[in-house]
């Protein structure tokens, strides 16, 4: 499997805080790779700063190549490094459909949306049921699901999950799982943030386990499942 | 008598609603009270006056011109002072005290770049037709106000509900975090937002100005209040809401005037919209105002 971004050395400071302190990662093109920790561990810092929205205090950031770590967000975005952020990532108090269109915004090919967005409703029927409505009226599972597909429509190559599981009921968040693992089958690579540690680990090839800002762990993710740390610290012993 | 008064109200309605709408959109996309947008307003006016006297320009190009003028104005400021401070994370009430500095600044400039005496636009510039429908004097002027303010308006509601810029200034107003990471280019479409917003209010300058036929340095004034009070009766940051908001104001201060005191048309009406937001304090149209990060 070939190389399709490498993070060396990456730091991101809040003022005298320094929320991540010297990351080294890889993701491998095509696979899914997990980012788990507990809640504060730096995670989403990490994603904010991989789609330019924070800037690094030091480090590099390198996408198929090219170095990324300047870039302004939009054109990360352009470059094919798409992230649904944590929470309510969706747009209230847009429609389900606007929502989906505006995906595509940073994409040249116009006559290509509508194949993706037919995609998006195959993979989501529900979204398609419910396209004219306002987004904000969905419940948390559909919203998930929308912010996913809207990021879909930017016809991305690397996909940057921030806690997709967050604040959903148990089926929902198996359905999410099975969603991602569905997507990253269709060949797209996927890197998940997690604190679901053991459902996100089960459908990662690589992992890395991350505490104060700091990557303590790495392995595959079936490694890192039957490791005795990661069982005591994060799957409840 | 009424219809003659509801006509009037129209006219001043419909300026008020064009100004109060680009108010509400920098407020809405780069979430700023922009106190210069005053100072545009007769910028505008005293732009189309110029393109009208020293250029000889007829009168749809010098309303093109100020259009053009007052929306290079409004992406000055945005790049040079309102920029400056997003990069900056300055609190909310900096860049609207640095826009009253602006303000000043071109009420000062204007006067001394025209003197403070009223400026008239020369005879035979202004339509001069006029019917008589029923008892209502119509001037082809008002009518010509009234249909450029409402084919604006509609350009824009048009722009914002079915193109993707409109759908991408949505997304900012509601997150410029969720914008951003949908690649949307945020800055450049603060500088659009304010080019545009800006030109509407110099074309609404150049609108007043002619139906009162009197250009002022301070001319930006009393509209900025009005402007102020359209966008928060209608609820601030919604378009819809500067429309209304604009034409209630533009007819509470012509019937007020009419049929209660000629001296103390404001008084009323803005007394009246004090009421309105005694009960409806976030606006007729409005949300609550905090957005997402």
């Amino acid at each position: 499997m070939s190389e399709i971004l490498r993070v060396h050395d990456l730091a991101v400071r809040y003022g005298h805080i320094e929320a991540v302190k010297g990351l080294d990662f890889r993701l491998n093109e095509g696979e899914i790779t997990a980012l788990v920790g507990a809640n504060g561990a730096g995670k989403s810092t990490t994603l904010l700063a991989l789609s330019g929205l924070l800037k690094p205090s030091r480090g590099r950031i390198e996408f198929q190549g090219e170095d990324i770590t300047r870039l302004a967000p939009h054109q990360i975005v352009q470059r094919g490094v798409v992230q649904v952020a944590e929470g309510r990532a969706i747009l209230t108090t847009l429609t389900v459909a606007e929502n989906l269109q505006l995906g595509a915004y940073t994409r040249p090919d116009k006559a290509g949306v509508g194949d993706s967005l037919d995609e998006v409703y195959q993979l989501f029927p529900r979204l398609k049921d419910r396209a004219a409505q306002f987004a904000g009226n969905l419940s948390g599972g559909e919203q998930q699901m929308l912010a996913i597909g809207r990021a879909l429509m930017a016809k991305p190559r690397l996909l940057l999950l921030d806690e997709p599981s967050m604040g959903l009921a148990p089926l929902m968040v198996q359905e999410i799982f099975r969603t991602v693992s569905e997507i990253n089958r269709a060949g797209l690579t996927i890197l998940l943030v997690e604190q679901n540690v053991r459902q996100a680990l089960k459908i990662a090839r690589q992992g890395y386990v991350i505490e104060t800002g700091k990557i303590v762990l790495s392995d595959s993710g079936e490694n890192l499942l039957a490791n005795p740390k990661v069982e005591e610290a994060y799957l409840g012993g | 008598m009424l219809e003659q008064q509801l006509l009037n109200a129209l006219t001043l309605g419909s300026v008020y609603a064009l100004f109060a709408l680009g108010f509400t959109l920098v407020f809405g996309v780069l979430a700023v009270i922009n106190l210069s947008h005053g100072a545009v307003f007769m910028v505008g006016s005293y732009a189309a006056l110029a393109l009208v006297t020293r250029l000889e320009a007829p009168l749809w190009a010098a309303m093109l011109g100020a259009m053009l003028v007052s929306g290079t104005l409004g992406l000055l400021v945005d790049m040079l002072i309102l920029k400056p401070l997003r990069a900056r994370n300055a609190p909310h009430l900096i860049p609207m005290i640095a826009t009253i500095g602006v303000g000043i600044m071109l009420t000062s400039t204007a006067q001394g770049l025209f003197g403070a005496e009223i400026l008239r636009f020369p005879d035979g510039i202004l339509p001069a037709g006029e019917f008589v429908v029923g008892d209502v004097h119509v001037r082809a002027l008002e009518i010509a106000i009234v249909a450029i303010a409402f084919v604006l308006m509609a350009v824009l509601f048009a722009v914002l509900k079915r193109t993707q810029l409109g759908r991408a200034l949505r997304a900012i107003a509601e997150s410029p975090k969720a914008a951003w990471l949908l690649g949307i280019n945020v800055e450049r479409l603060f500088h659009i937002t304010s080019f545009a917003a800006a030109a509407l209010g110099g074309i609404a300058g150049v609108l007043i100005g002619l139906n009162f036929n009197a250009i002022t340095p301070q001319m930006g004034q009393p509209i900025l209040h009005k402007g102020i009070a359209a966008i928060i009766l209608g609820g601030m940051g919604d378009i819809r809401g500067a429309l209304f908001g604009g034409l209630f104001l533009g007819f509470a201060e012509v019937i007020s005037k009419a049929y209660l005191s000629s001296q103390m048309g404001d008084a009323v009406a803005f007394g009246l919209l004090f009421l309105i937001l005694l009960v409806r304090p976030s606006g007729l149209f409005g949300r609550k105002l905090e957005r997402k990060a």
